[in-house]
């Protein structure tokens, strides 16, 4: 179990070149760019079928520039999509219009289907964009960035230390079911979920304390609530010429589209 | 003069009762390296988290120069490192580099002096190769050696070490001896490794019950089974007390 989510944890690093021009480019700069192709996709008509392409285009140009693997996409995609694409599954069969067809007791329309279709077309994109701006910006640095764009600080924060902390409580989550399971617990039922719970109380009760330390740590070190960075973030002309020509490539062609239905 | 620890009749009694200080009487010298022994719920922790200001009884405490206040809370924390018995509470940050650096960015060094501070800081516990890693990709006791030298870059006067050897193999803590054997500071250590204490330190005071019972040279206090027994210490069996190489007492000088 351990191994399991310290694997998916390493699903969220870096992938592809890390001296690539885009990884080096500045967070906000990937944070404005990708973000735009997904604001872009989502807020098409639903037939703007060249909309999608280019956005699917200049996702791969990004991909291709910081030498982002396909496989290492797919690997990311495969997590995330399926969720994202639940909540449109039922669409054929609601959605009426077009013509029908039987599929045993089910009826799908066509209407429904061509609907189907471009969502998730749409959550494709929106998904590609964010394991894009994952696989070529560490966590840390988004955060940076998102600050430096005025997220407010204390989301920024707590987000920061979830992610360092995920690992200590992966960590500790791995140790208490080791220890429940060398004392032979092995539930099969839902009615031997008890431990499972009680575990999680812990969890949250340890969590909490080790809050209060971490806490008592920083203001030890003189933590004024002003998170201290050593080195500036600084957008250089590559920074806003990759936002530049994202927006190129996709706004025109979006605004000869016309306002989503 | 001012003193390292001044602490008099200090008490504190946390919210649900319990009196984890009753009346502590404390004083260290620039200088001194102390070892403050005592069993678990002695108050030792509690104490060394009045040393910065984190936590405030009542009595009077000066510590490294500064009376203990609301005021001077600042001063206090420039002056006095802790280095807590958890790693993980002390290294937040995303990298090794930035966690040494969080402190001297605090004290609004400017940019050129903080990366001199952070290159000082790790190069006194033997880490400059870690600056970019991050801290759960290290082991335990590289974990802590991290964790004293995000203190040591903010160069203070008094050094506080709380159980510095819990959880390391034998590897890891002879390192970590080596390591704080060299580091010129006023220290308080707390700990039950009493072999530790013997190295370092060449001051002991036993903590019982909020109180200090004992103090003295560590030698006399870690040669006396007796006492050691009454507060639920213990030697290894078998340690050999004359071993140790003594440690003149009080000879260290006192940094800025």
């Amino acid at each position: 179990m351990g191994a399991l989510c310290n694997h998916s944890l390493e699903l969220t690093g870096l992938a592809g070149d890390p001296a690539s021009p885009v990884h080096r480019l500045d967070p906000r700069a990937k944070i404005l760019g990708l973000v735009a192709i997904t604001i872009v996709a989502v807020s098409t008509p639903l037939e703007a079928w060249p909309v999608y392409a280019c956005c699917a285009g200049v996702l791969a140009a990004v991909a291709v520039a910081a030498r982002v693997p396909p496989g290492a996409i797919w690997r990311r995609v495969r997590f995330l999509l399926p969720i994202v694409l639940a909540a449109g599954v039922f669409l054929p069969f609601v959605r009426h219009g077009g013509g029908q067809y039987e599929l045993g007791p089910l009826t799908v329309h066509e209407e429904g289907l061509r609907t189907f279709a471009a969502v998730s077309a749409k959550a494709a994109i929106g998904t590609v964009s964010a394991v894009l701006l994952a696989a070529t910006t560490t966590f840390p640095a988004v955060l940076r960035g998102l600050e430096a764009m005025r997220v407010p600080r204390l989301l920024v924060l707590i987000a920061a230390f979830m992610y360092r902390y995920l690992f200590v409580i992966v960590e500790e989550t791995g140790r208490m079911r080791a220890a429940l399971a060398a004392r032979a617990y092995h539930p099969r039922t839902a009615l031997q979920a008890g431990p499972i719970g009680r575990m999680a109380t812990v969890m949250f009760l340890r969590t909490y304390a080790r809050g209060e330390r971490v806490y008592s740590a920083m203001l030890a070190r003189g933590y004024t609530g002003q998170m201290p960075y050593l080195t500036p973030l600084v957008l250089r002309r590559s920074d806003l010429a990759f936002v530049a020509l994202v927006l190129l490539a996709l706004v025109p062609l979006r605004l000869g589209m016309g306002v989503a239905a | 003069m001012s003193c390292a620890v001044h602490a008099v009749e200090l008490r504190y009694v946390y919210p649900n009762g319990h009196a984890a200080l009753d009346g502590i009487e404390l004083h260290v010298d620039h200088g001194e390296r102390v070892a403050v022994l005592g069993p678990n719920g002695a108050g030792k922790t509690t104490f060394m988290l009045h040393l910065n200001g984190l936590l405030t009884g009542s009595g009077s405490l000066e510590v490294a120069g500064v009376d203990v206040g609301p005021k001077t809370l600042t001063e206090l924390r420039r002056r006095v490192g802790v280095v807590f018995q958890d790693p993980d509470d002390q290294l937040f940050m995303p990298t090794v580099a930035e966690d040494v650096a969080f402190g001297p960015m605090n004290m609004q060094l400017d940019p050129n002096e903080v990366r001199m501070r952070v290159a000082e800081g790790l190069a006194a516990v033997r880490m400059e190769h870690a600056a970019e890693r991050a801290p759960y990709q290290l082991s335990m006791g590289e974990r802590r050696r991290v964790a004293i030298a995000t203190v040591l870059a903010m160069r203070p006067s008094l050094l506080v070490l709380d159980e510095p050897s819990a959880n390391l193999d034998p590897r890891a803590r002879r390192e970590l001896l080596d390591v704080l054997e060299r580091v010129e500071r006023t220290m308080l250590i707390t700990t039950h490794d009493l072999p530790l204490a013997a190295e370092l330190c060449e001051r002991a005071v036993i903590l019982a019950a909020g109180r200090v019972v004992a103090d003295g040279p560590c030698r006399d206090i870690l040669g006396d089974p007796e006492l050691l027994a009454l507060h639920d210490l213990e030697l290894p069996a078998g340690f050999d007390l004359d071993g140790v190489p003594t440690r003149p007492s009080g000879t260290r000088a006192a940094p800025a």
